[in-house]
């Protein structure tokens, strides 16, 4: 029944495609209002949400034979953003995984009406982004190389191309432009339907009218869901309401936190010119005069990212489909005057609507997708920052890989739900945060760009004392980390002015920092480290943590074991270092935005044993990471203990007192290959003890660092870091790590068999190192992350990170280079030799440079000796 | 609205003769000075330049300037007349120069000026929810005087609920208005002090224990208080609170508010006039305590506990409430009366407390005694005191006291003192949630600014919402083009409304740079901020003022509770 309904409905939506149809979508539900269907009482997965998001998953997920679903919207199908998005279908993204999406979905939309029969008003326009200064031009430029090597046609054109392009343009304040030819415009609307369709072919049922009330959960795992209309038991919930997402997680008796917020998004609707433009004609996005435009029915459909975004629904006001909201002329005149800067002849162009569509954000604008930490089988998929159009099929098909398969086949950690933890759930922070997101959406995105709304949240007992010392901050999983300490007699530009591609203005304060972790020693406020402990009455924890991590965790007491949480395919889940600090408990030390993954991967994994006890000690310690070969002096002298090598080894943990404070747990690691040691102190000690280290350490020339200089120390030494280099697609033998992993430890591991494979066929792609050679810091555009990587002029992989190398002065770039089949294309086994044996280029921005790769950190940035003819006054100086 | 600030508050015939003395002897009066000459004749001088002025500053008329020219030999218009050689050029300047923008403050250079004593408290909240049912207030003011005689007070009664916030206009130097801004809300709150709590501070002083604090201050760094007098201030209080002590009869009765505001007032009066009289070894002291005697100062005192809101006014500053209508407009709703000529009860009340031979002298020219424009003060001795008093402390006061004249200067048809009070009338409100702020200001204010546009320009600001209607297209053929000049319109006239962050900034704005359509010229504005020290106080009065905003929630809660 329903599907015949839904073919009426699309049916009478073909007469009259595009805007005009609102009217004959609402008559014809208003005629189905009375049909009362009853759900069913089970199913396999029930899909909430049916917008472009709800059935692209349902779409996807009947596609890959599950046929059990049921899909439920509250209103009428495709009439949330859906129905208003501006139907733009743009590649052109910052992230890789973002472009791959919007690549795919391009595809699917293409060949959506010839699957389906339904009119989607899918036509190939092409799409112009407009550089009006240089800055912007490299920004786009960055994305060229990056569609390029994924096979998305695009290139970097002049203002006169651009005028050939689009006739109305004003191109006389350009610089350049970005053309990608294969971007398109459709109805979003009608993809949905078309998509629901194909979906409801395919088995799944689709009932709209019906309201989620709240999800049903026992035991931490979806058991059903009780809407309006009656309950439905199922496994798999897939939260997929769009602006309601965020009030549906938190209906649960155990709420799933979905960081996202509404934000009023208006575009203007034109009648047609007078020469009405042609359906080809290509979109426009003039980003520094934050506006897009498109053709629309002979006419434009122009909106844009305002500077001073009005956020909505945050007290969670509930309304079935979006209404037409106010219009706000006042509010879009910065963006009308932009339009007409952009194209003064519109100026007779007579006025059709200003449509306002609440569109949603994301913290750190992306999207969000995958399964919740708390509740096994509760997956989501939302917040898309107004891209919903351009990701949708994508995103649905990689949630569906994930649910059928148990991961997605690319690595979307970046749109991970498990990026975000409780912390982000804030109202307040939401509201404030997507306030400074939105407008980011057209805003050039320049490296180490950090928000600067929802700060201080959580911070060390530290913060102030530090901040007072010149800290800048930045912020990772609402932690707040210093990145360098600038000197009280030292000015920084201002924030704006700050933003560059090029030599960043605070190159010599990190340098200064880098040369005393060299040469003296710093301190480093780490607290923002994610730290579990596990404990158990027996053997328990050992056995545990010997089938979850790859190395021998079987340790003496005492010992530090670098090692990685792996998965099935032998990727990395987490990557950390775990101290044995007795026989029955483990000290374990992982990045900061491991928090809530790794607990949830812990939680999933470990056997339900009340002998076992996992805490998240996380905010009970400050972390100090003393770096530098005066380290050593620094702490025997506040001990009056000896901490030299034989006393003390490297990778040793031990308790101990630090001035007057007991219990510190020092470690002699510092995560960056320098010498030195990470003081974990219980925070009620950490002004005690660094008040100490700081003036103990005033003769040995002790000062503050940051994050940056501790950056610079570890890219140098090829210290990969999990979820910027590393992911859960990485084994540890691609990333050279064979000794952090004991295969024969007697024992089986997760993931043991996938690595065991891979020792004997070999790796497809391998974590290297590049130095830049022909590349001069001081003019030259800085190398950040994703730069793609040439091997004799052919795309092996892409960089993840990338830092100057005080030591090498130059610039290290890390990376992963894989061997694809000049004929197929396909990926082949990659061998030191193949690594060895290549000239390399780092294509930044379109510029190539030079690299030297290297599979193993250079040895002399491990010597630390100095020769006394080196020696020089300046050594006296306190740094 | 077209009104100048037009005369001082007190003016008093001297014999021009004997008019040099002033100025390096005592600071605050050579203010004083210029209106003292004659006072009605000028007034009409002021007023009529001033009316040419307000409306048109730019193109002063010639009349204007011969009329002031017309002064200039007599002496006691040395001072005045420095400024007319600026005020010439600057005419001339704006006549015949081709670039006249030079003359003009910058938008920032404007701001700065505006800001220099704005001031924000917000309350704070616990657990995200604010119980006060105020949110915080936001004061400002701009001096006409040099010093500004006005003086602004807020605080938190820590001892008992509620929060006190009032506006001070001082006349004849700003010594009064200091002293009242600093004194009167502890009289206040140890009027409202239960008898243990006052039990507990005598205690506690008796026995130097610390004492428990009785207000928390929210001030603006410029709003000082003067350490010299402080111990001084503090016996006196001490003294009443032991009265207040003693003459509890055991049986805890409710505090009365109004009761408590009222002998507040009236008591600090009489500590100020006791003080006087009394003198301090200290000469210092002893002449700062005459100076407060023999200066004046207003008083608009607003009490805010709950739902409760008690104004005590003295004088002719006002306290006026915004209301939200349904329909979203704003209106005024007067919460205190002017004490001045303008009020009827009060002509009245000056009229039977006099014997009936004094009918026509009590008030004349719309002024007390021909002399004095508020009816009711703080301060000023002259009007309260016999003339034997007044003789016998300024001979025996300091000699700075015995050379001015207006100190010596006995009011005409001075028959049955006292002639004034700072007895308050208290008006009582009791808040709805419609009632969204209050705002206390000075006259300077409101002799520029109508109450209406007053409470419309705040009601507005606060809601973030425009008079303008919103536009929608809805059927109309609009192009692209005339939107677009559309918008631009209504932006300008929007942007003053974004450069402020505080609401009093922004009436003060409006105050001082209204068009004759009631929105902010920046061209005016400049001009009058950028005018000398000595020209401001012809165009306008010290302005001081506090909004304060309301907590609808917590008042509606209140409501329903009942």
């Amino acid at each position: 029944v329903m599907f015949c309904r839904l073919l009426s409905v699309v049916g009478r939506q073909r007469t009259s495609p595009g805007w005009q149809n609102w009217s004959s979508a609402r008559s014809s539900t208003s005629a189905a209002e009375a049909r009362s269907v009853a759900l069913p009482m089970q199913a396999q997965v029930v899909i909430c949400g049916g917008g472009i998001m709800g059935t692209s998953v349902a779409y996807h997920l009947s596609k890959m034979g599950w046929k059990d679903i049921v899909l439920l919207e509250q209103g009428r199908l495709a009439a949330g953003s859906t129905r208003f998005c501006a139907g733009i279908l743009s590649t052109a993204r910052h992230l890789t995984i973002e472009q791959k999406m919007a690549d795919y979905s391009n595809k699917l939309y293409h060949q959506l009406e010839q699957e389906t029969g339904i009119q989607t008003g899918y036509t190939r326009t092409g799409s112009v982004f407009l550089a009006q200064t240089q800055d912007r031009l490299i920004s786009l430029k960055r994305i060229n190389s990056k569609l390029n090597v994924i096979g998305i046609p695009s290139e970097i054109i002049s203002p006169k191309k651009v005028a050939e392009l689009h006739h109305l343009l004003n191109v006389h304040d350009l610089v350049g432009a970005m053309h990608v030819p294969e971007d398109a415009v459709v109805s979003s609307a009608d993809v949905a339907l078309a998509l629901a369709s194909a979906a409801s072919q395919n088995g799944v049922q689709i009932y709209d009218r019906t309201s989620v009330l709240h999800v049903m959960v026992k035991k931490g795992q979806v058991t059903g869901v009780e809407t309006d209309k009656g309950q439905i038991e199922c496994q798999y919930f897939v939260n997929c309401a769009g602006q309601w997402a965020y009030e549906l997680g938190l209906s649960n008796e155990e709420p799933v936190s979905i960081p996202l917020h509404a934000c009023e998004h208006f575009y203007l609707l034109t009648r047609p010119l007078e020469t009405p433009l042609q359906s080809s004609t290509p979109t426009i996005v003039d980003a520094d005069g934050r506006i897009y435009i498109r053709n629309w029915q002979g006419g434009i459909l122009s909106g844009g990212f305002e500077r001073n975004p009005k956020p909505i629904f945050t007290e969670g006001k509930n309304q079935l489909e979006i209404q037409n909201l106010q219009e706000d002329w006042d509010h879009f005149e910065p963006l009308l005057s932009s339009l007409l800067r952009r194209m003064p002849e519109l100026e007779s162009l007579e006025i059709m609507k200003l449509v306002n569509c609440p569109e949603t954000f994301t913290p750190d604008m992306r999207c969000i997708m995958g399964e919740s930490p708390a509740v096994q089988g509760y997956f989501v998929l939302a917040g898309m920052n107004s891209a919903g159009l351009s990701f949708g099929g994508g995103a649905g098909k990689y949630l569906a890989e994930w649910m059928v398969h148990g991961y997605p086949s690319e690595n979307v950690w970046e749109l991970d739900l498990k990026r975000f933890g409780a912390l982000q759930s804030s109202r307040t922070f939401l509201r404030h945060r997507v306030m400074e997101v939105m407008p980011l959406m057209y805003d050039l995105k320049v490296p180490r760009w950090d928000f600067q709304t929802g700060r201080q949240l959580r911070t060390s007992p530290l913060y102030d004392r530090l901040d007072a010392q010149g800290a800048r901050w930045m912020e990772k999983h609402g932690f707040e980390r210093p990145k360098y300490f600038v000197p009280p007699d030292k000015d920084l530009l201002a924030l704006e002015q700050s933003k560059t591609f090029y030599k960043p203005d605070w190159f010599d304060i990190v340098e200064s920092e880098v040369k005393c972790c060299k040469e003296a020693v710093c301190v480093i406020d780490m607290s923002s480290f994610t730290k579990f402990e596990i404990t158990s009455t027996g053997d328990q924890a050992l056995e545990v943590l010997q089938y979850l991590f790859s190395n021998d965790l079987d340790v003496p007491v005492g010992h530090i074991v670098h090692t990685g949480m792996l998965n099935e395919v032998g990727g990395y889940e987490n990557d950390c270092s775990i101290a044995r600090l007795s026989k029955r408990s483990f000290f374990m030390i992982s990045p900061t935005d491991q928090q809530v993954h790794c607990w949830a991967w812990l939680k999933k994994h470990m056997p339900k044993d009340s002998n076992l006890l996992l805490e998240d000690v996380t905010w009970k310690y400050t972390a100090l990471n003393l770096i530098g070969p005066r380290a050593v002096d620094v702490l025997s002298e506040l001990s009056y203990a000896p901490m030299t090598p034989d006393h003390f080894p490297s990778l040793f943990c031990k308790e101990m007192s630090v001035g007057y404070a007991n219990g510190i747990r020092v470690m002699s690691m510092t995560h960056t290959g320098e010498p030195g040691f990470m003081l974990y102190i219980p925070i009620e000690y950490a002004l005690h003890v660094y008040n100490e280290v700081m003036s103990v350490g005033q003769k040995y020339g002790i000062r503050n660092a940051g994050y940056y200089a501790l950056r610079s120390l570890r890219i140098e030494k090829f210290f990969a870091f999990w979820g910027q280099d590393i992911n859960n697609l990485t084994t540890p033998l691609e990333c050279g790590r064979e000794s952090r992993v004991k295969l024969e430890k007697g024992m089986d591991f997760i993931g043991r068999d996938a690595l065991l494979q891979q020792k004997q066929n070999g790796v497809y792609k391998r974590f290297t190192m590049f130095i830049l050679d022909n590349h001069d810091t001081d003019l030259d555009l800085w190398p950040w992350w994703g730069e793609p990587i040439y091997r004799n002029g052919q795309y092996v992989g892409k960089t993840t990170s990338s830092a100057y190398s005080y030591s090498l002065e130059r610039h290290v770039c890390l990376g992963f280079v894989h061997n694809f089949s000049e004929d197929t294309g396909e990926e082949q086994v990659v061998t030191a030799d193949f690594i060895n044996r290549g000239e390399y280029e780092i294509d930044i921005a379109g510029y190539r440079f030079q690299a030297k790769a290297k599979l193993y950190p250079v040895a002399s940035l491990f010597t630390h000796k100095r020769r006394k003819d080196d020696m020089e006054l300046s050594d006296l100086h306190g740094k | 609205m077209c009104v100048c600030p037009g005369p001082r508050r007190i003016g008093i015939p001297v014999r021009s003769s004997s008019l040099p003395l002033f100025s390096d002897a005592m600071p605050a009066p050579t203010q004083l000075f210029f209106p003292l000459i004659r006072n009605c004749e000028l007034s009409r001088i002021y007023g009529t330049a001033c009316y040419c002025h307000h409306k048109h500053l730019c193109c002063s008329s010639p009349y204007v300037t011969q009329s002031r020219l017309r002064y200039t030999p007599h002496p006691a218009y040395a001072t005045f007349c420095r400024p007319k050689e600026n005020w010439w050029q600057y005419t001339q300047g704006r006549r015949y120069a081709s670039t006249p923008q030079k003359f003009y403050l910058t938008p920032p250079q404007v701001n700065s000026i505006l800001k220099a004593n704005e001031y924000s408290f917000k309350v704070p909240e616990f657990d995200g929810k604010n119980v006060s049912s105020i949110l915080g207030f936001d004061s400002n003011q701009l001096p006409a005087n040099a010093p500004i005689e006005d003086r602004r007070s807020a605080a938190t009664c820590l001892q008992t609920r509620g929060m006190l916030l009032g506006v001070f206009d001082g006349h004849a130097g700003c010594a009064c208005s200091q002293a009242v801004s600093e004194r009167l809300f502890y009289y206040i709150a140890v009027s409202l002090l239960p008898h243990e709590t006052l039990l507990e501070i005598e205690n506690a002083v008796e026995s130097g224990r610390a004492l428990l604090p009785i207000l928390q201050w929210h001030k603006h760094p410029n709003d000082y208080f003067s350490k010299e007098a402080s111990k001084l201030y503090f016996n006196s209080l001490r003294t009443y609170w032991q009265e207040l002590i003693d003459l509890n009869t055991g049986e805890s009765t409710d505090i009365d508010v109004k009761e408590a505001l009222i002998n507040a007032f009236k008591r600090l009066d009489n500590d100020i006039s006791l003080e006087a009289q009394v003198g301090d070894p200290n000469s210092f002291l002893n002449y700062l305590v005459l100076r407060v005697a023999f200066s004046g100062a207003t008083a608009c005192v607003a009490h805010v506990d709950g739902v409760d809101l008690h104004v005590a006014n003295t004088g002719d500053s006002r306290a006026m409430l915004g209301v939200q209508e349904e329909d979203g407009s704003w209106s005024a709703v007067t919460l205190s009366n002017d004490h001045n000529a303008q009020n009827e009860r009060e002509l009245e009340r000056l009229k039977l407390e006099h014997p009936k031979s004094e009918a026509k002298s009590v008030v004349k020219q719309d002024r007390l005694l021909g002399l004095l424009m508020p009816f009711r003060a703080f301060g000023d001795v002259k009007f309260k005191w016999s003339i034997d008093l007044q003789k016998r402390v300024i001979e025996s006061g300091p000699d700075q006291l015995n050379d001015n004249e207006y100190t010596k200067f006995i009011p005409p048809n001075y028959h049955t003192p006292p002639y004034l009070t700072a007895e308050p009338e208290v008006t009582y409100h009791r808040l709805r949630p419609q009632d969204k702020f209050l705002v206390l200001a000075t006259d300077g204010l409101w002799e520029t600014m109508h109450r209406q546009d007053v409470v419309r320009i705040v009601g507005e600001y606060l809601t973030g919402m425009h008079h303008q209607q919103p536009i929608a297209v809805g059927g109309y053929k609009v192009t692209l083009g005339q939107m677009h000049g559309l918008l631009t319109e209504r932006r300008t006239k929007m942007s003053s409304v974004f450069e402020d962050q505080n609401a009093a900034t922004h009436l003060i704005r409006h105050a001082v740079g209204n068009n004759e359509f009631g929105t902010v010229d920046h061209e005016r504005l400049s001009k009058m901020l950028s005018l000398p020290e000595e020209l401001a106080r012809m165009y306008r009065d010290d302005i001081t003022i506090i909004v304060v905003q309301f907590n609808s929630h917590v008042v509606g809660a209140y409501q329903n509770q009942e």
